[in-house]
């Protein structure tokens, strides 16, 4: 190794990062490698912080990622990279550390977006993105609050909701849509899970939005509605989502906000002059790209399988000549448990139109579902379905044309309604002007 | 030792279980729990468990390949 030169640096040590750190050694890349977090701990895992984590099931550190190749890489954790300089090749630290760099693979992500109204200074306020965020929100819930409320009934709002019935929690959920999840499955489906999570005893609050929150002593008690409805809790989890972590690149010349950081199809960034830095990657939840499989427009692909391919992805093309690099292209796909339920998606419902339960049926609780849009299918979602996911994936995959699969043994009699998507889709930040993406 | 399972790839079909009953469970009808820091003894039996994976979505980390490499 040449000490000497300068190397190759990954901005963010969570899964994206590790795995294209992994990478580009796997690609034959031999110099110096330098892996830079802003969290103090080794890449670890996600996933499990808002399940076994929360339900205390796993020490919070046994999340830590497998390596899967030696990487000899320097690290520095515990440093989040502050500003870009790509004029002169080098990346600033929190510590004042001037890191130069000859090729860059941002893969620092994205994070919970806080409690935005009034009283987010109060105790008992808690958001789920990091190992301390979960390790503080499971210490609390040890301590056996009265009441818990949870605002934002996405999945990781769900999945936080199970984990608190499971340990016999009282739990309001609160979340201005008709159902839960429903702008990522449409209020059709949502309504399936809504019931479930009635059963389980969660007191949901649809069509329900929380305007402040107030306490006493510093420490949170109450949930503010529009119209002075009052919701008694003495411990919030907020879930609204996340935001991209691009605010160091604000001065880096790059086509970044809080939606993402934009890049080519080969996930190099852009440059805001409109053409890509041949020398700057992105991957996993920061990173834009065109999709061909979801017609080219630029989306973010905020998920765990993304994450891996799109960082493997991106260091094979920061190892390649400039003449030999590859469109990335993903189907985004996803899996959440939660009220003893296995859920998983691949494709996207963004625009969908059409919804058509293929196997299973909703009343059994198990089915296989697709979601389609202008004739052809976008998206199959499985609730504990699994086994019939993959075939169907592969039709979303192929564009096939909705409802695919037509005269499998068992298949129920197919009809089609609307998913019930309810109004226009906001964008993960509605500061950003992000295109949630849409099928071709 | 350090486990990840790919949850997108793995379809229930509880062979892990099989191999290796104290870290892996299946719940539900489908939902896989695992201990993803099962103790190094243990080694053998969990990658019985890798192998016996029928969509190998199960990761592993090699024996002492993260030694001189720790942040």
């Amino acid at each position: 190794m040449d000490e000497q030169r300068p190397g190759l640096v990954v901005v963010g040590a969570s899964l994206a990062g590790l795995r294209g750190a992994e990478a580009l050694r796997d690609s034959g890349y031999d110099g110096p490698l330098t892996l830079v977090g802003d969290e103090p701990h080794q890449p670890y895992d996600r996933p499990p912080l808002s399940k076994h984590v929360l339900a205390g099931e796993l020490p919070p550190e046994a999340t830590a990622l497998p390596r899967l190749t030696r990487l000899r890489a320097q690290w520095r954790l515990g440093q989040p990279a502050i500003a870009l300089d790509r004029e002169r090749r080098v990346l600033r630290l929190a510590d004042g550390a001037a890191l130069p760099y000859e090729k860059l693979l941002i893969a620092t992500g994205a994070r919970a977006r806080p409690w935005p109204g009034a009283g987010a200074d109060l105790a008992g306020i808690f958001t789920i993105r990091t190992l301390e965020d979960a390790r503080a929100l499971r210490s609390a819930l040890a301590r056996r609050p009265s009441r818990i409320l949870i605002v934002g009934a996405g999945l990781i709002g769900c999945e936080a909701a199970s984990c608190c019935r499971d340990l016999g929690l009282p739990v309001t959920l609160v979340d201005p849509n008709p159902t839960p999840l429903a702008r990522l499955l449409g209020t059709v489906i949502g309504a399936t899970l809504a019931e479930r999570m009635r059963v389980s005893g969660v007191d949901l609050r649809p069509n329900t939005k929380v305007e402040a929150l107030s306490g006493e002593a510093g420490q949170v008690r109450r949930a503010h509605l529009p119209g002075g409805g009052v919701l008694t809790a003495d411990l919030v989890i907020v879930a609204l989502g996340a935001t991209r972590d691009t605010g160091w690149l604000a001065t880096a010349g790059l086509v970044a906000d809080a939606g993402g950081l934009t890049c080519d199809a080969a996930c190099r960034a852009m440059t805001t002059v409109g053409a890509p830095d041949p020398d700057i990657y992105a991957a996993g939840d920061v990173a834009r790209w065109p999709n061909p499989l979801t017609g080219g427009r630029p989306v973010t692909v905020e998920h765990w399988g993304n994450a891996v391919d799109q960082a493997r992805h991106a260091a094979a093309n920061m190892c390649a000549p400039a003449t030999g690099q590859v469109a990335y292209a993903h189907l985004p796909s996803f899996w959440s448990s939660q009220f003893g339920l296995n859920i998983k998606l691949a494709g996207l419902t963004a625009g969908a139109d059409a919804l058509a339960v293929v196997q299973g049926s909703r009343a059994s609780g198990r089915f296989l579902a697709v979601y389609g849009r202008a004739g052809r299918t976008v998206a199959a979602l499985s609730f504990d379905q699994a086994r019939w996911l993959p075939a169907y994936a592969d039709a979303v995959a192929a564009g096939a044309a909705f409802p695919p699969i037509l005269g499998a043994t068992d298949q129920p009699r197919i009809e089609t309604r609307e998913p019930g998507f309810t109004g226009p889709r906001r964008s993960a930040d509605r500061a950003a002007a992000t295109p949630e993406t849409a099928h071709a | 030792m350090r486990v990840v399972v790919d949850l997108n790839r793995c379809q229930g079909y509880a062979q892990c279980c099989y191999a290796a009953p104290e870290y892996f469970e299946v719940r539900g009808h489908e939902i896989l729990f695992y201990d993803p820091a099962p103790p190094e003894a243990k080694r053998s039996q969990i990658e019985r468990a890798q192998q016996a994976c029928p969509v190998r979505a199960i990761a592993v980390e090699p024996a002492g390949l993260a030694e001189g490499d720790e942040p």
